[in-house]
């Protein structure tokens, strides 16, 4: 296959970036996206250019790291689906593919295709977490937890903070990683004792970080690789309203 | 406490607040304005009556303010939200197709805002005013007759044209906002939120058609 290749390319978050035009003549359908892109970048080297840059990590659709706008869609034409798990049979030989970083005041651009989402990262420590000593692992059984919520509380925790739902988002909305991070959290036991203080925290970092208000399009779930469910979002509506209006501080 | 009202939650559940309390005058708005359609001699003296009696009325009157209020708010917040999304969204994409995976009227809730709020203007300036302050001769029971004023205005086509797309466009912002305001204030049940879902259309299209038959049945009867 031969693809051609519009890319943005950006040197730092300060200058300004643009498209520049590539071809890849050796294109095999088989190859995912990003394996075509290292094709593009051995190119760029060769010819003493500076390869394009952009995050990966796991490769398997797991770690979240890959996310970059293909042809003004989050992870490219593919719903629910990562970067690195998309192939170019998903393309058409002689296609023009843009390739653009995921866009969002939260997100600053590193270079290329590269941003910087720690500000998720700063929501999760904000209170995504349980405070227990940790050690030994305990005795399994001595927290029961019906199979039921145990399943719930993996589909909201099945989120690898890529960032899509932000890049979907028209107002760069968090709230779906924010209310899936809350609900897991919520559904299990352990999560219990630190409920409100943990909502009230990780809303209040979401808007320091200068995300949108969610306007419930939805577009975030269909473009999720793990289709987290909207419903995570009311949910975290819901407990931080109960939160504010029924626990006395 | 400053975070609490600058926070996108809460304002997204005032937002929710005021615009079901809007979506629910609606509806008596709707039954009030549909005696408009009785025979003419009734609808006349029974229409001017029960805006005699509304006008008179003290809670009516409460009623009134907490609407005018709703109106504000609903706006205001649409507009504090609106910059805000603008901030939060930054540079702009070069090539943007995100929209394949939303519908049409959630992506346009300001537009289609805006065109209610045109609409709201030209209506209170056209009614509301006129009733209140304006020259309006009396009926025989000697109440104002603004079932006159009424027929009159939708005399024209152009006016029933503008009130057409105007409650086709309220129509749309309540296909999503019904919805959407329920998700705001945190209703995640999956079964109740489809059935909020499916009833936000039908209620939907129940408000658009009722209010569209009003201006053109007169339209045509007279
Ligand atoms: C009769 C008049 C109106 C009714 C019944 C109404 C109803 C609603 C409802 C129920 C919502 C959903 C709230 C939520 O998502 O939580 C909504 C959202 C919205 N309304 Fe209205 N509305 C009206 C007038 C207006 C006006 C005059 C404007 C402003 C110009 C406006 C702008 C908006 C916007 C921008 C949203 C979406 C907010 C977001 O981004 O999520 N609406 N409306
Ligand atoms: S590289 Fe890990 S999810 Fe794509």
């Amino acid at each position: 296959m031969k693809i051609y290749l519009k890319i943005w390319r950006q040197k730092d978050n300060l200058s300004k970036g643009s498209f520049k035009d590539y071809t890849v003549e050796d294109v095999n359908k088989d190859m995912s996206f990003l394996e075509m892109l290292d094709t593009l970048n051995l190119k760029l080297v060769k010819q003493g250019e500076r390869p394009v840059e952009f995050d990966h990590d796991c490769r398997e659709g797991i770690c979240g790291q890959c996310g970059v706008m293909i042809n003004g869609i989050a992870h490219g034409p593919l719903k629910n689906t990562t970067t690195c798990q998309l192939h170019m049979r998903s393309f058409k030989d002689g296609d023009t593919i843009y390739v653009e970083p995921f866009k969002a005041e939260a997100f600053p651009i590193v270079r290329d295709l590269k941003v910087d989402r720690s500000s998720l990262d700063r929501i999760i420590t904000s209170g995504g977490f349980v405070s227990v000593d940790t050690g030994q692992a305990p005795e399994a059984n001595s927290i029961p937890i019906t199979y039921e919520e145990a399943e719930a509380a993996f589909d909201a925790a099945a989120c690898i903070g890529c960032g899509a739902c932000v890049a979907s988002c028209k107002n760069s909305s968090a709230a779906l990683f924010t209310g899936a991070k809350i609900t897991h959290l919520e559904l299990l036991p352990q999560g219990q004792k630190e409920t409100h203080k943990r909502v009230a925290e990780m809303v209040e970092q979401m808007e320091k970080e200068g995300f949108g208000h969610c306007s419930n399009t939805e577009a975030c779930q269909v473009e999720c690789p793990e289709n987290i469910s909207v419903l995570n979002i009311a949910r975290m509506n819901f407990e931080y309203n109960k939160s504010k209006l029924l626990v006395k501080k | 406490m400053i975070i609490y009202f600058k926070n996108a939650l809460t304002r997204k559940n005032l937002m929710a607040l005021t615009g079901l309390f809007l979506s629910f005058f609606l509806i008596i708005h709707l039954l009030g304005n549909l005696q408009l359609l009785l025979p003419e001699e009734q609808a006349q003296l029974q229409y001017n009556a029960y805006s005699h009696f509304l006008s008179g009325n003290i809670v009516i009157k409460l009623v009134s303010y907490v609407l005018y209020a709703c109106i504000l708010l609903h706006t205001l917040d649409a507009i504090y939200l609106g910059i805000k999304s603008k901030r939060a969204n930054g540079q702009k994409l070069s090539r943007d197709r995100r929209s394949r995976a939303s519908s049409w009227q959630s992506r346009n809730m300001m537009f289609l805002g805006i065109i209610i709020f045109l609409f709201l203007v030209i209506h209170f300036k056209d009614f509301w005013y006129q009733y209140k302050f304006g020259n309006v001769p009396f009926d025989e029971n000697g109440n104002k007759d603004l079932y006159t004023l009424v027929v009159n205005a939708f005399d024209n086509i152009w006016y029933i044209l503008l009130y057409s797309i105007s409650f086709i466009a309220l129509g749309f912002h309540l296909i999503h906002g019904v919805a959407s305001a329920h998700r705001s204030l945190g209703l995640y049940h999956p079964f109740y939120a489809r059935l909020v879902k499916i009833f936000g259309y039908f209620f939907s299209i129940a408000i658009t058609l009722g209010y569209l038959i009003i201006p053109i049945i007169i339209y045509i009867k007279h």
